[in-house]
């Protein structure tokens, strides 16, 4: 089989001095998928940041088709045929499918934009490669699996032969996950040549024909996925043995910590985003709360912790009402909030590490006396902080955005546990991290509920609500469609029925979740 | 180690970018000075060695920068909060009037006296800055379009307020009637025109720094002004920290103002806002934000100044080259990408070099 992609010694080194890239070899045949594997922080994205020509490499070389290529910028990847899905959609909402898809690359009848001919065109590569798509539907309608599908589209009507896709599950419901596989593998006896960034091992196994691993850096080796285990995928990434299995012992919920009661958001558009939900967090339990992104979830951790409002309802902490309250007082009443992305709310990136795990805490008199820092004091919290959580990094002084999302996260984890909670909000605490680092969150998380404080897990990833959640709660457009007290008994394809909205519980089932006698 | 080498490349490329920039202002100058004079080599000579020929012109750097050093402290403490108002020239200028009004009307011991008038003077700053931040914490007007505006109202104001209540009928020029002798400030140096404001000066220096990085504000502050969402998130005081930094630099620039009318002049002689506020911008920048680097870069811009003047004065060379040369050091200061591929260099080879050794 022939190469139809060959990257050679690739070195990066990016200008806050981190070697992203330290010996990376990637090489692809033609007509397979490729899967490229690594912990966060291993050079995954450099990789193909540098193939896609968004970032330069230090050194090495780069064979497409057997021609060496020196790529400096994406038009130049796309003419070369290579074809980049964004893990974050680069799509207008307000325009049509056609109009997204032709984007730059109009087909032109004299000096107007042939739009009979491009809808042709759209219509006709959609159902060539069963990826159909109304191309008359702007994208603000679609699903996220619809979405993903444009995306697809896009790169092949610009005459991609090499498709990246960037951690494509992440977003997608077990259905849509499948619908993808299939069209993926539609796309790969068509001919065409796809590599799949992921670190879940099980669709790796179902998927793809051959890994890449990538480990700090540098390549772990190249091999056929049928002839290596997840556990050999997974030591080979990590350097160790993993337990993929997240083991916990039974919880045994106390009293209840948190009461939300008939919460209504409203904005002033009048979208409704939550719509009369009620549940109670109780102490020693890890209630998740699973549902397609988009579905309230955000809006309602919004208001929980001080970022946002409500429009009607209440929520309580220990019978203290706190609605409405600021994020310092609540903050004040021991709620702890791992937040939704990292990098816009959970960091200022170019703060120290040290600075940024003491940022909620000024006001403790170890760290300030009289309106002075104490600067000991809080240098020697900052290593131990980074000694606690494995921060990576080279000390405490260093800026946290010159770290790898990994590594960020686990700050971001540090500065929260250790602000004494009560109540630990956990929006997305292990996306876009590692296996190691993932399974040392999901650690940390445990550890708390056994402590007796209360978890909030709000996570779209199926495994993790299923495997770390004790009861659940699933929400469908701003209601509570079902409550899971013992999450045990649920399959990842059960809990997809309720996330898609296609089966709901009784009103009486649902108003279990308040604990109510 | 990696730490000290990396932090060792970006202090040397900061200095070698800095020197480059002056070295390339230099050069400005002598290029537009030889295209323009009769008598090039005497122009470049007024301007560069000039300052230095006497006593009473090495004071004139020192006395030139004392301004500077205020309104660049203003702009630093603004925008590390994040915010871009660009009130201190308005708080400058409010402070020289809050000062002449108080040398003027009320009589004091003369220890007294000048304390009390810079100090109002930094009160009326103070709450010059605080409309544009308020609006801003309010309504969310935009404060830097606020400011530029503002700055007009304040200028005219000023000028009403001599104009007619403190105007010198005798003289043909706009000016105020003289201070009491007791609200000057007194000079230090015999020869030259150096005042106590330039002690104040450094001192506040000094104290800013300390505030910005010693203290638990100035982390809020610094957090705030690094991402604004992270601090809401993190439970500080996102608008009060906001507003409690212009206010310090209001009243930074407006003391500033006090003690340079009162060290520098016996009577209100402006009919016109001086600039000083935005040459802080250009010191500001140059200092790196650093509020230890400002009173060099603030004495740089002044010997830059000072040269110009002289140069003007014993030339055919006018002073307005000065501020062709600023505006080109802003742009250089602004433009990251100046040395940063020889940065990229360094920086892989020290990774490379720590590899090696890590292995």
């Amino acid at each position: 089989m022939a190469e139809a992609l060959q990257m050679k010694n690739i070195v990066k080194v990016y200008s806050n001095g981190v070697m992203a890239n330290k010996d990376v070899t990637l090489c692809v045949n033609e007509g397979e998928i490729h899967a490229l594997s690594g912990e966060n922080g291993a050079g995954k994205s450099t990789l193909m940041k540098i193939l896609f020509g968004e970032e330069q490499a230090t050194s090495g070389e780069i064979y497409v088709n057997g021609k060496k290529v020196n790529i400096t910028s994406p038009q130049m990847a796309i003419g070369l045929g290579i074809g980049m899905v964004h893990q974050h959609f680069m799509l207008v909402p307000s325009l049509s499918v056609t109009e997204n898809m032709i984007m730059g690359v109009e087909p032109k009848k004299g000096i107007f934009i042939d739009r009979k001919y491009a809808r042709q065109q759209v219509e006709e590569i959609g159902k060539k490669y069963n990826l159909y798509i109304d191309p008359d539907k702007k994208i603000s309608e679609l699903t996220v699996g619809q979405k993903q599908k444009v995306e697809i589209l896009k790169a092949l009507f610009r005459g991609a032969k090499i498709l990246i896709l960037d951690e494509p599950t992440a977003v997608l419901t077990p259905q849509e996950t499948a619908e993808l596989f299939e069209e993926l593998k539609h796309l790969k006896e068509s001919g065409y040549t796809i590599i799949f960034i992921s670190h879940k091992l099980n669709e790796i196994k179902e998927l793809c024909d051959r890994i890449t691993i990538i480990r700090r850096g540098v390549t772990m080796g190249v091999h056929n996925v049928a002839d290596v285990s997840e556990e050999d995928i997974s030591r080979l990434m990590v350097g160790r043995d993993v337990v993929q299995k997240i083991v916990k012992d039974p919880a045994h919920p106390g009293e209840s910590l948190l009461r939300v009661k008939d919460v209504k958001i409203v904005d002033e558009t009048g979208t409704v985003y939550v719509d009369g939900v009620s549940f109670s967090l109780r102490e020693g339990e890890i209630l998740g709360i699973a549902g397609v992104e988009g579905n309230g979830q955000s809006q309602l951790i919004d208001a929980i912790t001080g970022m946002g409002h409500i429009s009607a309802g209440s929520i309580s902490l220990r019978d203290k009402d706190i609605s409405g309250a600021s994020v310092r007082k609540i903050r004040s009443m021991h709620i702890a909030h791992i937040p939704e992305d990292r990098m816009t709310t959970g960091v200022a990136a170019s703060l120290s590490i040290t600075e940024n795990v003491i940022a909620d805490k000024l006001s403790w008199k170890r760290f300030v006396r009289g309106g002075v820092l104490r600067r000991k004091e809080m240098r020697a919290y900052g290593q131990e902080m980074v000694d606690a959580y494995q921060i990576l990094c080279k000390s405490q002084d260093v800026e946290i955005g010159s770290l790898s999302g990994g590594n960020i996260q686990k700050g971001v984890v540090a500065r929260e546990l250790s602000s004494e909670p009560l109540v630990i909000v956990a929006n997305q605490p292990t996306r876009g991290v590692d296996v190691g680092a993932s399974e040392f969150i999901r650690h940390q998380l445990i550890r708390a509920r056994d402590q007796r404080k209360g978890v909030l897990l709000i996570t779209s990833d199926l495994n993790e609500v299923l495997g770390l959640a004790d009861s659940l709660i699933v929400m469908y457009e701003g209601k509570i469609v079902a409550y899971i007290q013992d999450v045990a008994s649920m399959t990842e394809s059960e809990l997809g029925t309720y996330m898609l909205g296609i089966q709901k519980q009784s009103a009486a089932q649902i108003k279990e979740a308040l604990h109510e006698d | 180690m990696k730490i000290n080498s990396q932090k060792k490349i970006n202090l040397l490329v900061d200095c070698v970018k800095m020197l480059m920039i002056v070295a390339i202002a230099c050069a400005l100058v002598s290029l537009i000075v030889f295209a323009v004079s009769d008598d090039p080599l005497n122009a470049i000579y007024n301007f560069f060695v000039g300052p230095f020929t006497t006593l009473r012109r090495v004071g004139n750097i020192v006395e030139a920068a004392s301004p500077l050093m205020f309104t660049a402290l203003a702009v630093v403490i603004i925008f590390g909060a994040g915010q871009f108002s660009m009130i201190a020239e308005g708080s400058f200028f409010i402070g020289t009037a809050g000062a002449m009004v108080v040398a003027i009307t009320i009589g004091m011991p003369a220890g007294l006296h000048p304390i009390v008038a810079i100090l109002f003077g930094g009160i009326l700053g103070s709450i010059v800055a605080l409309i544009p931040a308020l609006l801003k914490m309010k309504w969310n007007v935009s404060e830097l379009v606020v400011s530029l505006m503002l700055n007009y109202v304040v200028q005219f104001f000023v000028i009403y307020l001599v104009t007619y209540f403190f105007r010198e009928m005798e003289s043909s020029s706009l000016c105020s009637v003289l201070f009491q002798d007791t609200a000057t400030l007194t000079t230090i140096l015999e020869g030259t025109r150096i005042h106590t404001g330039v002690l104040l000066g450094v001192a506040a220096c000094i104290v800013m720094w300390f505030l910005m990085y010693r203290t638990s504000f100035g982390t809020s502050l610094r957090i705030t002004g690094d991402n604004a969402l992270f601090a809401k998130y993190a439970g500080l005081k996102v608008s009060g920290i906001m507003v409690a930094a212009q206010a310090i630099a209001g009243f930074l620039a407006g003391i500033g103002g006090g003690a340079e009318l009162l060290g520098m002049y016996t009577r209100f002689k402006w009919t016109a806002t001086p600039g000083y506020g935005w040459t802080g911008i250009v010191v500001a920048l140059l200092a790196r934000r650093n509020p230890l680097m400002v009173p060099l870069s603030a004495a740089f811009i002044a010997y830059m100044n000072v040269g110009a003047d002289i140069m003007a004065r014993n030339s055919d060379v006018g002073r307005e080259m000065v501020d062709i040369i600023q505006g080109v050091m802003m742009l250089l200061i602004a433009a990251d990408a100046l040395l940063q591929g020889w940065r990229q260099r360094m920086i892989i080879k020290a990774a490379k070099a720590e590899e090696e050794v890590s292995v």
